[in-house]
């Protein structure tokens, strides 16, 4: 990896190319947008792993600071849990805009022609698959180690598969919004992190009651309710901000 | 016809003369019924049988936990006219209510937790309405610090105005979810005066302060106003005329 | 009046949650006017920049 990759674009597709004679739907170019960023991020495999390893990470510290003791672990596991997927989300955040800012495609995308709810939605899909969904794959390893029972599993997938969703969508108009703006990761963080609170107490509730063996549909129905409204509403607001930081 | 009025509303020198004009039908009446109030509330209102005299915190903490979520509403409303209907002087009213706000949401914050300890018997407690009132903080923090970060003050208007937007349906969702939160862990209930008994030279007083700083509120936003005007104007003609010498 | 200033005892809560909301009462007419002062300023600046250009 000592030499730099040439970047793919879409200028050849001209699916998103304006005034092109050929025109491609909505749908039709997210997915193209959608496989486009799936297929660049899979050249830096590093970058893939870096919200991992810091959700590992994060974890680590609460056994060191707190007890090594399973049992009171478990009270902390909930807590933990989502703190650590709440920062590592953040962290990665960080890769959902800035190459394509940096190169131009995003401006392409706006003058394209295309809805850009659509591309952005795309764009936050692939950057979901990339970081929130292997999250919420590591995360119920993570709980094993903070002393979860294996029934508790299933349901913290669940949690935090749905809350990584919000949390990428909100994710993305905090980074829509502070695109233009050096080094604003922590004042993308300090915008993020308030509109997340409602994910992270219904999921570590979620996680609370998985790890008690209590019902967890109810926290489970808001985390989903929240994520319907995210899909519905945060890429809108995306699109705006990006038109704005753009212009 | 009525909509020249509206129209007028848009002009930042009608505006500016408009604001300059009205500040003092709103600080002088702020002033007298918060002076009222303080006089109600400390010296008429009887102590209250719980909390003795402690209670009359609620005459500065209620207020400003009011204000603190009322200007912030009416930052998002102007932000969302000023984003829809492209009006410079709705980004100005968004931009004049913040420091107004966080600044109340502070006052809440401090006469919440002093309030709190002879209550409570501790300075912080994580009950719904003082956790809510911290979030709002971070939520006028982080607006203002967009504003900050971003250079063209077109670009900041427009940016913090999807922000406030965005923000604004967000604050019933979190308060919800806090309200929710604290119920299942059966914190101690929030500094609440038996509703239905508060007595009426309780009530008069709060109501009188409440409308006193929603007043102030007024006031000094109209001077805000002029100012977030004047920042948003390069060198236009009108302000030769407008600008006191 | 000492009874007044007591509070019945609360006085150590009650009388810095008063001092604290009239300080930030105060804390946003200075602000505000000086705000204004500082805008008003800078825009006869501009009035004279362009009134000097050709």
């Amino acid at each position: 990896m000592s030499m730099p990759q040439p970047r793919v674009t879409l200028a050849a597709p001209p699916a998103v190319v304006a005034g092109s004679s050929l025109t491609v739907g909505a749908l039709a170019a997210g997915g193209l947008a959608l496989a486009r960023d799936l297929k660049l991020a899979f050249r830096r495999p590093a970058q893939l792993l870096q919200p991992l390893g810091f959700f590992v990470l994060v974890t680590l510290i609460f056994p060191l600071t707190l007890t090594p003791e399973l049992s009171q672990l478990r009270q902390v596991a909930p807590g933990a849990i989502w703190a650590a997927a709440l920062l590592a989300s953040l962290l990665a955040l960080e890769f959902l805009f800035r190459d394509d800012a940096a190169d131009g495609t995003l401006e392409q995308y706006v003058l394209s022609g295309q809805s850009l709810t659509t591309l952005l939605f795309a764009k936050t899909a692939a950057h979901w698959l990339l970081s929130g969904l292997p999250l919420a794959l590591m995360a119920p390893v993570a709980a094993l180690a903070l002393g979860a029972p294996g029934s508790a599993l299933p349901g913290i997938i669940a949690a935090v598969v749905l809350g990584s969703i919000t949390l990428s969508l909100i994710g993305a108009i905090g980074a829509a919004l502070t695109l233009n703006i050096k080094r604003s990761s922590v004042l993308l963080s300090i915008l993020t992190l308030p509109l997340s609170l409602p994910v992270l107490i219904f999921g570590a509730r979620t996680t609370q009651l998985a790890i008690s063996g209590g019902p967890l549909l109810a926290p489970l129905e808001l985390l989903g309710a929240l994520a319907v409204l995210a899909v519905t509403l945060a890429p809108l607001a995306a699109a705006a901000a990006v038109r704005i930081s753009l212009e | 016809m009525s909509f020249t009025w509206f129209h007028r509303l848009g002009s930042p020198p009608y505006v500016y003369a408009l604001a300059a004009r009205l500040t003092p039908w709103f600080a002088w009446p702020a002033g007298l019924l918060i002076a009222a109030a303080l006089y109600g509330g400390l010296v008429l209102a009887p102590p209250d049988y719980q909390q003795g005299d402690g209670f009359r915190i609620i005459y500065v903490h209620a207020p400003s936990a009011w204000m603190s979520l009322m200007v912030y509403t009416t930052m998002a409303l102007a932000a969302a006219v000023g984003l829809i209907w492209r009006i410079k002087v709705a980004h100005a009213v968004a931009a004049s209510c913040a420091p107004i706000g966080a600044s109340f949401t502070v006052a809440a914050l401090v006469t919440g937790s002093l309030w709190g300890q002879p209550m409570w018997g501790t300075y912080w407690q994580w009950d719904p309405r003082l956790t809510s009132e911290l979030v709002l903080l971070f939520l006028y923090l982080g607006y203002m610090g967009l504003r900050a970060g971003i250079e063209d003050l077109q670009r900041a208007d427009r940016a913090s105005a999807v922000l406030a937007v965005v923000g604004v349906v967000n604050v019933p969702i979190i308060h919800y979810s806090v309200t929710w939160w604290n119920s299942l862990h059966q914190a101690p209930s929030v500094m609440r005066l038996a509703k239905p008994t508060l007595a009426t030279s309780m009530l008069v007083p709060l109501l009188l302060m409440l409308l006193g700083f929603t007043l102030f509120f007024a006031a000094v936003l109209l001077v805000r106003l002029r100012a977030e005007i004047l920042a948003r104007e390069r060198a236009s003609s009108w302000l030769r005329e407008a600008l006191p010498a | 009046m000492s009874e007044f200033l007591d509070m019945g005892g609360y006085a150590a809560f009650v009388w810095p949650a008063y001092a604290v909301t009239f300080a930030v009462i105060a804390l946003n007419v200075w602000w505000a006017r000086r705000r204004l002062a500082a805008e008003e300023q800078r825009a006869r600046q501009r009035l004279a920049a362009r009134s000097e250009s050709p």
